[in-house]
């Protein structure tokens, strides 16, 4: 591969990957690929596949068959540890922040990785934005707020400095403010030059950011496409949950605090 | 009064030796949910290496047991636990009886099942007078040796980069792994620092005692793992107490109980066992985050 080709390959390409649990076979021979710079989504029902898909690519689990690659590494061989060292950076669902260890802690933990002398720098930056988390630093960060531990899970993930970040349902069990204040942060992360891949079971709010989606039911691709061609879709509502988007709009929606 | 400080100090001392023992098993325990019964074996093979050297510098002779400790405690981790890492908490420990009693044996095998005599820093069994009560020498460095261990290693988990990837490790292995935290270098530190434990504590019981044999850390392993079940197995505070505690109370028992009870005092002990069990299930000091994995 060329230099050229190097940078006209997509940044992260799923090829035919299949994962089983024991009998259970939770993605079935899918592909996808994520460009450098985009924020793509995959959205679908509970159960789709889709938290199977990014533990197979952050090397959580490994797939029964299938390859992934990022430019050119071959990310299943690399084993668990060294994916981050990949530039491949995990923000998983429910956020799994270190409920015993300070705010601080988890976050010099991101940057596990690094021994350069910018970690500090990095770790100013962000107390500077979270004035709350820059409060509380020193406090155990299992005492943040939903909200704020989810800022804590993302912020703990940029201090690799990946070139992917990849988030799994990061509106899960936050208010729609809190939702919004997310969101409106991922569009700054990609404006920062890092490239995006979202799982998200409230499409519309990631339709919102995205520039393509990917939508997944039974462990396979139903649909493909920018978000405006997917909404366009005749079939999106019955690839999404055979029901209407109104009906399916995220428990969000209806209003809790 | 003289009396009943010499009891206490007497308590103090062997309830730190419990305490040191169970920090060694809670701290395997919360890096890999592994219950290691050869814990025991880690202090053997240091009673051993003191038996070996004992009539050499007293440095060269606690450097020798502290080798010995930490070599074969590698060595178990290398080739016993690293290769059924990700088994399930009784697979482990199972294999860990089978380490335990693969050493034990081996060691009757070439050195016979007879304790041997051994006197060790006989320097520290004169007593001194403190404040006009006569203690023990002994009793005092084991509880200075005690204290400066907790506090170091409390210190090394708080301050360092890799005490704070153990934390990380203990609390939610496979996230630590996702962060880059490599954990073959997290368990083989680990299991140094258990070593480490396990031999500071031979060297003391050796000297108390007077006394090597195979089987002499198994006793110690089991009161100290009892320690880090009442103290909440996990928490690393809460296995510290549990072992100070349960040390201490066989030692008060069995000054306080009247003679004829106190054949039975490791009966009281577990009758005590039982209802700290059943008040608090999860321990004086509960493991915090357990249950939060990938």
């Amino acid at each position: 591969m060329t230099a050229a080709e190097a940078t006209l390959a997509p940044l992260l390409q799923v090829r035919d990957v299949t994962v089983r649990y024991g009998a259970i076979t939770a993605v079935h021979g899918l592909s996808l690929h994520v460009d450098a710079g985009e924020i793509v989504a995959i959205v679908g029902p509970n159960g789709a596949g889709k938290t199977s898909l990014l533990s197979s690519i952050a090397g959580l689990v490994r797939p029964q068959a299938g390859a992934i690659l990022l430019r050119d590494v071959t990310l299943e061989t690399v084993g668990l540890e060294n994916v981050v060292r990949h530039g491949i950076a995990l923000v998983p669902e429910g956020r799994n922040i270190f409920a015993s260890l300070t705010v601080l802690e988890n976050l010099q933990l991101g940057a596990t990785i690094r021994r350069d002398a910018a970690v500090r720098s990095d770790l100013q930056a962000f107390f500077e934005s979270f004035p709350i988390l820059g409060e509380r630093r020193n406090q155990p960060a299992g005492l943040l707020s939903g909200g704020e531990q989810q800022m804590l899970a993302i912020a703990r993930a940029l201090m690799s400095r990946p070139t992917l970040l990849m988030l799994d349902e990061p509106s899960l069990g936050l208010a729609p403010k809190i939702v919004e204040q997310v969101y409106a942060e991922l569009e700054r992360i990609r404006d920062g030059g890092v490239t995006i891949l979202v799982v998200e079971q409230n499409a519309a709010r990631a339709f919102a950011v995205a520039d393509r989606a990917y939508v997944m039911r039974h462990g396979r691709l139903a649909l493909a496409g920018t978000p405006d061609e997917l909404r366009a879709h005749a079939d999106f509502d019955a690839a999404y949950f055979g029901v209407s988007m109104a009906e399916a709009a995220p428990p969000e929606a209806a209003g809790r605090p | 009064m003289d009396r009943l400080v010499q009891t206490l100090v007497d308590a103090v001392s062997v309830g730190g030796l419990y305490a040191l023992t169970a920090l060694g098993i809670g701290l395997i325990f919360g890096v890999m949910r592994l219950i290691n019964f050869a814990h025991g074996e880690l202090i053997m093979i240091a009673g051993y290496a003191v038996l070996l050297m004992f009539d050499m510098p007293v440095g060269l002779v606690v450097i020798g047991a502290l080798a010995a400790s930490v070599l074969l405690a590698l060595a178990i981790e290398r080739a016993a636990f690293r290769p059924i890492r990700t088994a399930d908490p009784p697979t482990l420990l199972i294999s860990s009886f089978a380490v335990s009693f693969f050493l034990q044996k081996t060691m009757i095998l070439f050195v016979g099942s007879r304790p041997k005599g051994v006197d060790f820093l006989p320097d520290l069994a004169r007593q001194v007078e403190i404040a006009g009560i006569r203690l023990q020498l002994l009793q005092i460095v084991t509880i200075v040796v005690s204290a400066i261990l907790l506090v170091g290693l409390s210190w090394f988990l708080r301050t360092t980069r890799l005490g704070l990837e153990m934390r990380a490790a203990a609390e939610n292995f496979a996230m630590a792994q996702v962060l880059g935290v490599r954990a073959n270098r997290v368990i083989a530190t680990a299991f140094a620092i258990s070593a480490v434990l396990a031999a500071v504590v031979a060297c003391l019981f050796v000297a108390q005692t007077g006394l090597v044999q195979p089987r002499m850390g198994l006793q110690l392993v089991v009161i100290a793992f009892v320690g880090t079940v009442i103290g909440g197995l996990g928490s690393l505070p809460g296995a510290a107490l549990g072992g100070f505690l349960v040390g201490a109370t066989t030692i008060l028992l069995q000054t306080l109980l009247p003679p004829d009870l106190r054949v039975f005092r490791e009966a009281f002990v577990f009758v005590a066992v039982a209802l700290v069990l059943l008040l608090r299930p999860q321990g004086i000091i509960p493991a915090r985050g357990l249950k939060e994995r990938i």
